[in-house]
């Protein structure tokens, strides 16, 4: 009797079923992961070849032969000489041999770690034997390509872009989302369309005339076409905007009136503050797309390289330096690291979807 | 929330019809000054140059000789449209590759949302991060990085490719930069990493499936692709539609990418000639301001048209939800 209770515990009662159903998730959830890491590696590859090319000489990284990881040939001075090492296999064991005199037939080798035994002949073909390589990272690329984009100058001119228009086209759509957001007035629901409208049209039809218009009062070659036209707000962030404001109940605003606030202090005291989490979305968006924009400047600073952004200028950099794929991908990775560690820092605002659904959760 | 749904809001609510009252006077007042701003930038910045545009169009005229501007009627229009070969291949190249790389564009991030959202998946916010980081690196990096990536001989997608026993490294290898019916392919490659926002979209949407619906169709002994089948892709088809007018409306501006890796040179044999190339050349390397803004109208009226289409056949294959 007291055996029978002892050998049923608790734990022997789960169904076998069950435990093979918990396997059986265990699995699936593996395949899974395991399926969304290969994936994610595919897709974030480029990444890391760009920055293991970065970090090789331009011989290495024009070569196809080369190994994955930046690595140079080891090489030691012989007799005044320099002499490459090589992987020489000699009675089944792979030896590192510095080569002393090249031949078809055989050549000669010397032992680095044992250079009084002498010129040691190995019959074959030295050219099928494999360098012995170290790695080598070779940093002064980012040196170089810093120094020829001038990249303080670019980083300059694409912040001084980024800062002015944010505050600049965020602080006009705010005012102009609050306007769509909370008052009636005739023809309001066809101004919206056509603002909708705006954000659909292609840039095309409007730039010729803007820059022509531009070209007349000489602001062809500065920054003012690109920021000016900001400063009157953004069809985009107005849209955002207007859908968070939407969301905030009217009560507040209506005890702020009864208090005699007018619609501008009840906007700037009630209203911005409770919207803080939509205004820094909406300036983070707006911070990337000027960090990317590359048509405007392009197009308006025509001819003055002195003051490019980033985009810009990391093109004229491509342009120069075709054959030089590490320079190139350091110039990128440059290019990229600010607003990457930007991104790993405000990552809850894009991926929540604050603005876009209204809610801050 | 689309847009259209953002207009249908706007117009909901009572209407005010005849005479308004002071109140309502002074609240107009109110609103016209909050938009202000919008309203005197659209004025300056879209209306006015719209005109100018249309007038433009009409006209001949060189930015670097001004003076001898003048009106030609519909000239430009008609060498534009009989008379201009470089026209109808910027298009079609724009259009090819818009039919090939929005498929791809929108089946990927569809597909690796799906991904996402699997109760399978451990470390479901990484994932979510690390695919959405990349969308954030500059245009430009990125095509620069995926240009030297493709290279046939150094880049490491033909090794990789040699990996599955395809031989692809090489001179005779796969040569994504030079072989003009692979272009619409690499670039669409290059321009893979902006998916990120795709994927997002397409992840909420599948969030706001109800759970009952699977639920109920699990306990009707429905297996997992039959209820991805049957459910999740009709319940996420507003976001596809989403995505395929925007992606469309901004594929038709193709322009950084052949822009930064080939210039206005169309490299290889014109396969890069892309219609906002076309348009760059003409208005801005050769100044013709007349001939470029009827290039501009024309681009306008295409994407107007393929907006048009898009959204007729919505009938057929959008799901909204009844009630919604």
């Amino acid at each position: 009797m007291v055996n029978d209770t002892n050998q049923a515990p608790a734990k022997e009662q789960v169904p076998d079923w069950k435990r093979q159903q918990q396997r059986r998730t265990i699995l699936l959830k593996m395949g899974t992961t395991a399926l969304a890491t290969f994936i994610l590696a595919v897709f974030l590859m480029p990444m890391g070849y760009a920055l293991v090319t970065s970090l090789k000489t331009k011989q290495q990284a024009a070569d196809p032969t080369a190994p994955i990881l930046p690595s140079e040939a080891v090489t030691i001075e012989y007799e005044g000489k320099e002499v490459e090492l090589l992987v020489v296999p000699i009675d089944g064991e792979d030896r590192e041999l510095a080569i002393v005199k090249k031949g078809r037939q055989e050549s000669e080798f010397v032992d680095p770690d044992n250079l009084a035994a002498g010129v040691i002949v190995w019959e074959g073909q030295w050219r099928t034997l494999d360098p012995v390589r170290q790695g080598q990272w070779n940093f002064g690329n980012y040196k170089e390509a810093w120094d020829f984009i001038n990249f303080p100058r670019l980083l300059f001119w694409t912040l001084l872009y980024a800062f002015v228009t944010m505050i600049g086209a965020v602080t006009a759509s705010a005012f102009v989302a609050y306007g769509f957001s909370r008052f009636k007035f005739p023809g309001k629901s066809i101004l919206f369309i056509v603002l909708i409208g705006t954000i659909i049209l292609p840039p095309a039809v409007t730039l010729i005339p803007q820059y022509a218009f531009f070209s007349q009062i000489n602001w062809v070659g500065t920054w003012l076409p690109l920021i000016v036209p900001m400063m009157f707000g953004n069809a985009y962030n107005v849209f955002l905007l207007r859908q968070y404001f939407l969301t905030i109940p009217r009560e507040m605003e209506q005890a702020a009136s009864v208090d005699g606030a007018g619609p501008i202090r009840t906007f700037i005291e009630v209203i911005l503050p409770q919207a803080v989490p939509a205004l820094t979305a909406v300036s983070l968006f707006h911070f990337f797309f000027t960090w990317n924009d590359f048509f405007g400047p392009l197009v308006f600073l025509a001819g003055n390289r002195d003051i490019v952004p980033i985009s810009v200028g990391l093109s004229f950099f491509n342009g120069t330096y075709a054959s030089d794929p590490n320079l190139i991908m350091a110039a990128s990775f440059i290019a990229l690291i600010i607003p990457l560690v930007i991104f790993f820092f405000s990552q809850r605002v894009f991926l929540s979807g604050i603005v876009v659904s209204g809610a801050d959760k | 929330m689309t847009f259209t749904d953002a207009i249908k809001e706007s117009r909901a609510g009572p209407r005010t019809r005849g005479k308004m009252s002071d109140e309502e006077k002074r609240e107009a007042k109110i609103g016209y000054a909050f938009i202000s701003p919008w309203l005197i930038g659209f004025l300056i910045f879209y209306a006015l140059p719209m005109v100018a545009s249309f007038v433009f169009s009409l006209m001949e005229f060189n930015l670097a000789t001004p003076e001898d501007a003048k009106f030609v009627g519909l000239s430009n229009w008609a060498r534009m449209l009989f008379d201009d070969p470089n026209v109808w291949q910027g298009l079609w190249v724009t259009t090819r590759f818009a039919l090939i790389s929005l498929p791809i564009g929108l089946a990927s991030a569809f597909l690796i949302a799906v991904l996402l959202n699997s109760t399978n998946l451990w470390g479901r916010n990484i994932f979510r991060t690390l695919f959405f980081a990349p969308s954030l690196v500059p245009f430009v990096a990125g095509a620069l990085i995926w240009s030297q990536v493709l290279n046939s001989q150094t880049g490491w997608v033909n090794r990789l490719i040699e990996l599955f026993g395809i031989p692809a490294v090489g001179i005779d290898g796969i040569r994504w930069l030079d072989t003009p019916v692979l272009i619409p392919f690499t670039f669409t490659f290059i321009g893979i990493w902006s998916i990120g926002n795709a994927i997002l979209i397409n992840l909420a949407g599948l969030q706001g499936i109800p759970t009952a619906l699977h639920e109920a169709a699990q306990i009707d002994g429905a297996g997992y692709w039959r209820r991805l089948r049957t459910i999740s892709i009709p319940m996420v088809t507003p976001v596809i539609f989403y995505n395929l007018v925007l992606g469309a409306v901004g594929l038709l501006q193709y322009f950084l990418q052949p822009y930064v890796l080939n210039g206005t040179t169309g490299y290889p044999e014109g396969a890069t000639n892309f219609f906002m190339i076309y348009f760059y050349k003409q208005a801005f390397a050769f100044a013709n301001m007349g001939y470029g803004a009827a290039l501009a109208w024309l681009l306008f009226f295409y994407g107007l048209a393929i907006t048009i289409i898009l959204f007729s056949t919505q009938k057929y294959w959008v799901y909204y939800a009844a009630g919604d």
